[in-house]
């Protein structure tokens, strides 16, 4: 029964999302107040059917019903419960729920937390969310259903895959998904902006708090996937330029682009048909990422065919998003006008060249994601591209777009002087160079890799200083605090988020330069040294789980030279009872300065274990580099300038409104 | 149906992990290995470096890199050795030949395209009117701004 309800709430969420589109973008094209105002109550209620749907999908996962295809193929009776419920969208099927609810969430969102926009701008936003919502109802409802039923009922389930049997694994679809999502409203308002033919200040700064909403949840999404790689694989990597990856980067990569060049839109009014462009990709990225990962195209471009159905439906709607509002935008971007001109040193060109470097980026990684898949579908030779051709290609033009990262907030809006920005930068300058020449002595070994890496990020951070310094000497308030306090939270999101990035390029560095790894047999008793600590392996354990048997090696560590154990770890080979499938889940001893890994591999025999022990220098600054960016974005959002009712709507509407001239 | 082939390939991946590496590995050879190993693709793996993986076939070929460092061969002559036996496919590195001019050539006219752009642009805001778009804007700004 509950399935049921789950399946008919998506028809009537599919009925209110294609009303969602349809009333409030004819209202808005017709000037009609009524229609208009149906947008908010439409978007709720889709909102309210989408999370009944999702609900009973829960409800099903949670009380084992067998009788769900679903339920059946991805997930067990053993299966602890926090597991039952994320393997609600561990399928196919049910991550495509999880995005429609992600995307009526945020269209409720903006419902609720639009109050000061005028009716019309808000009516075209929530009609343009509507008419995503109403594709991705009807893929689930004519491809994807996530309630099919199984007749007769299995009798047990066939379990969710182990390696997704993890803390991280619950959290990181959402937060991902989230961000994927979140830039559809970045998207709605790009096309609402389009479909007036009106694109100004008042759009960009309506914009920005939505997009670095959405990225900061993508930037915490993308983190966890590396993090859950690194500890959940069993090989210590942490990004491995896997397509998989690829696909939740290059959105990442376009609203990072995005952000900036709406920061350009709103203070200076220039990039308008770049940023409008920026958003409609940023969420295009999404839309494809979303599809390749999720329809298997990326293990084998042959994958479409064994569903035709889905595929076509996915072109279809692919074609109609992408080159529907890419029409749109060769039509009315003219229209959208030009904004004020800057000399070619200036904030703007700037953050012009920063866009351009991550646009490259972009396409490149587009480029060596898609490559393989075009060479084989053409039948021109099976090739791999891989990390060493990524970081070939994006460290060169990443290097520079950081470097300039430093110097944007130094240099003023308009108009620059380079001997002044030198004059002011010159200490940052030779504090980073001295830190290049001098600190990687002190982790043993001087490379020009690490040396560089180092220079960028020292230079990361003595600029902020810099520009921290100067910015609170110069606020016109008295006292130390009260200027500090004075500085808008924006404003020091976007130095956090700076310097996320020197903390994330310190992590790599490091892990890059300096880790260390064996790959040896031990046999019980045997020790091995690794980054000035030993590890003596004792043996085996049995051990049991909620829903597998597990081996767990027993493992004393001493710093080199001492007798005191500082650390005992205990990796474990899981061997997972209803699937079969064996696991290796690995003991990390996570440290500021680095982490002890150590993995199991298999028994060779008397006792002996193949063993892979790692150090790795530095690696947790990767992820924490990561989540200073998010906390950047937060900060960001979190600024009062957002959140001022700013001005009644009849005023702003009567300002925005078309001139009659 | 990822899910599903992907724990097919890690369960196989995962199966044998064969004999481990040496009792007493030499750092020279294990690192020149290391650095081989992270660009040839395991073949019977999802997507994973001859380096991270413990199916059979890359505690194999490991060993296979290992005597082949032992024999003296050069770091090329072990890895055309690879591509001899497993095809292109096994480089995780592609090599520029007659498929792959685009790959590689693409982000360096992307580059080129992109200064150009960035040149293009530049001149022209360097010429372009100075305040974007007057009374408006100052009104909408003060709008925007006012506390009301």
């Amino acid at each position: 029964m509950i399935p049921e309800l789950g399946h008919f709430a998506l028809v009537i969420a599919l009925t209110l999302a294609l009303a969602q589109a349809i009333l409030p973008l004819a209202g808005a094209a017709t000037n009609r107040a009524t229609l208009m105002g149906t947008a908010r109550t439409l978007a709720t209620g889709q909102f309210v059917f989408v999370a009944g749907a999702f609900a009973a999908l829960v409800a099903s996962f949670m009380a084992n019903d067998f009788s769900v295809v679903n339920v059946a193929t991805n997930s067990n009776s053993r299966l602890p419960g926090p597991y039952r419920f994320a393997a609600s969208w561990g399928s196919h099927e049910g991550s495509m729920l999880l995005w429609t609810l992600m995307l009526a969430g945020w269209t409720f969102a903006v419902a609720l937390f639009s109050r000061h926009l005028p009716e019309r701008m808000v009516a075209r936003v929530i009609g343009v969310m509507g008419l995503v919502s109403a594709g991705f109802l009807l893929f689930m409802l004519l491809t994807s259903n996530p309630f099919a039923r199984l007749l007769p009922a299995a009798a047990d389930g066939r379990d969710l895959n182990p390696l997704l049997q993890d803390p991280g694994m619950v959290i990181h679809p959402p937060m991902l998904y989230m961000g994927y999502v979140g830039f559809s409203v970045a998207f709605a308002f790009a096309i609402a902006a389009l479909l007036e033919g009106r694109l100004d200040a008042a759009w960009a700064r309506w914009s920005r708090p939505w997009t670095t909403a959405a990225w900061s949840f993508l930037t915490v999404g993308i983190m966890l996937g590396s993090w859950w790689a690194y500890y959940e694989l069993g090989w210590g990597g942490w990004w491995f330029w896997d397509p998989v990856e690829n696909a939740s980067f290059m959105p990442w990569l376009a609203g990072t682009a995005l952000i900036h060049s709406l920061a350009v839109t709103e203070k200076r009014g220039t990039f308008r048909s770049w940023t409008v462009l920026l958003a409609i990709t940023a969420f295009s990225l999404s839309l494809v990422g979303t599809f390749l990962v999720r329809s298997g195209v990326l293990t084998s471009v042959h994958a479409f065919a064994t569903d035709p159905a889905r595929g076509i439906f996915i072109l279809g709607f692919l074609v109609l998003v992408i080159g529907g509002s890419l029409a749109l935008f060769a039509w009315r971007a003219p229209r959208v006008g030009l904004g004020g001109g800057f000399s070619p040193v200036s904030r703007e060109s700037l953050l012009l060249a920063n866009n351009v470097l991550l646009a490259v980026a972009l396409a490149a990684v587009m480029l060596g994601t898609l490559y393989p898949l075009f060479l084989d579908a053409l039948d021109a030779g099976k090739i791999s591209v891989g990390p060493p051709y990524f970081e070939a290609v994006f460290a060169p033009l990443m290097a520079p777009a950081i470097f300039l990262m430093a110097v944007g907030p130094v240099a003023s809006w308009k108009r620059a002087e380079l001997p002044a920005l030198w004059t002011r930068l010159k200490w940052a300058f030779a504090v980073a160079v001295a830190a290049g020449l001098i600190l990687p002595f002190a982790f043993g070994r001087w490379s020009p890799l690490v040396a560089f890496g180092l220079l960028l990020a020292a230079w990361v951070i003595a600029a902020s200083v810099v520009q921290v310094r100067a910015r609170i000497a110069l606020a016109p308030q008295s006292g130390l605090s009260a200027r500090i306090a004075a500085q808008p939270a924006h404003w020091y999101g976007m130095v956090i988020a700076h310097l996320g990035i020197a903390i994330f390029i310190i992590g790599v560095t490091l892990v890059k330069g300096y880790e260390t790894e064996r790959d040896i047999r031990m046999a019980p008793g045997e020790k091995t040294v690794i980054g000035g600590y030993e590890f003596t392996f004792t043996g085996t354990k049995d051990v049991t789980g909620p829903n597998y048997l597990a081996t767990q090696g027993q493992f004393e560590v001493r710093r080199e030279g001492d007798i005191r154990i500082v650390r005992s770890m205990h990796p474990e080979k899981r061997v997972y009872q209803a699937s079969g499938q064996t696991m290796t889940e690995a003991d990390i001893d996570t440290g500021f300065t680095g982490d002890l890994y150590v993995s199991l591999g298999e028994p060779v025999g008397d006792g002996a274990w193949g063993v892979r022990v790692y150090h790795k220098p530095f690696v947790d600054w990767i992820w924490g580099g990561c989540l200073m960016m998010a906390l950047g974005g937060i900060l960001a959002i979190a600024d009062k300038r957002y959140r001022s009712r700013m001005a009644s709507h009849a005023k702003l509407d009567a300002a925005l409104a078309p001139s009659k001239a | 149906m990822r899910a599903a082939l992907t724990a097919l390939v890690l369960a196989f991946c995962g199966a044998v992990f064969g004999q481990a590496g040496p009792k007493t590995p030499d750092a020279n050879v294990e690192a020149r290995m290391k650095l081989l190993a992270e660009e040839l693709r395991c073949l019977v793996c999802q997507n994973q470096t001859i380096a991270d993986s413990n199916a059979s076939l890359a505690v194999d070929l490991r060993n296979q890199i290992r005597g082949q460092i032992a024999e003296g061969r050069s770091d090329a002559q072990i890895r055309s050795y690879m591509v001899e036996r497993y095809g292109d496919f096994v480089l995780y590195k592609p090599p520029f030949q007659g498929n792959t001019i685009a790959l590689w050539v693409a982000p360096v006219v992307l580059l080129a395209g992109g200064a150009l752009a960035f040149v293009v642009l530049v001149r022209r805001k360097r010429a372009a009117p100075d305040a974007p778009s007057g009374p408006r804007k100052a009104e909408i700004t003060r709008l925007l701004d006012a506390k009301d």
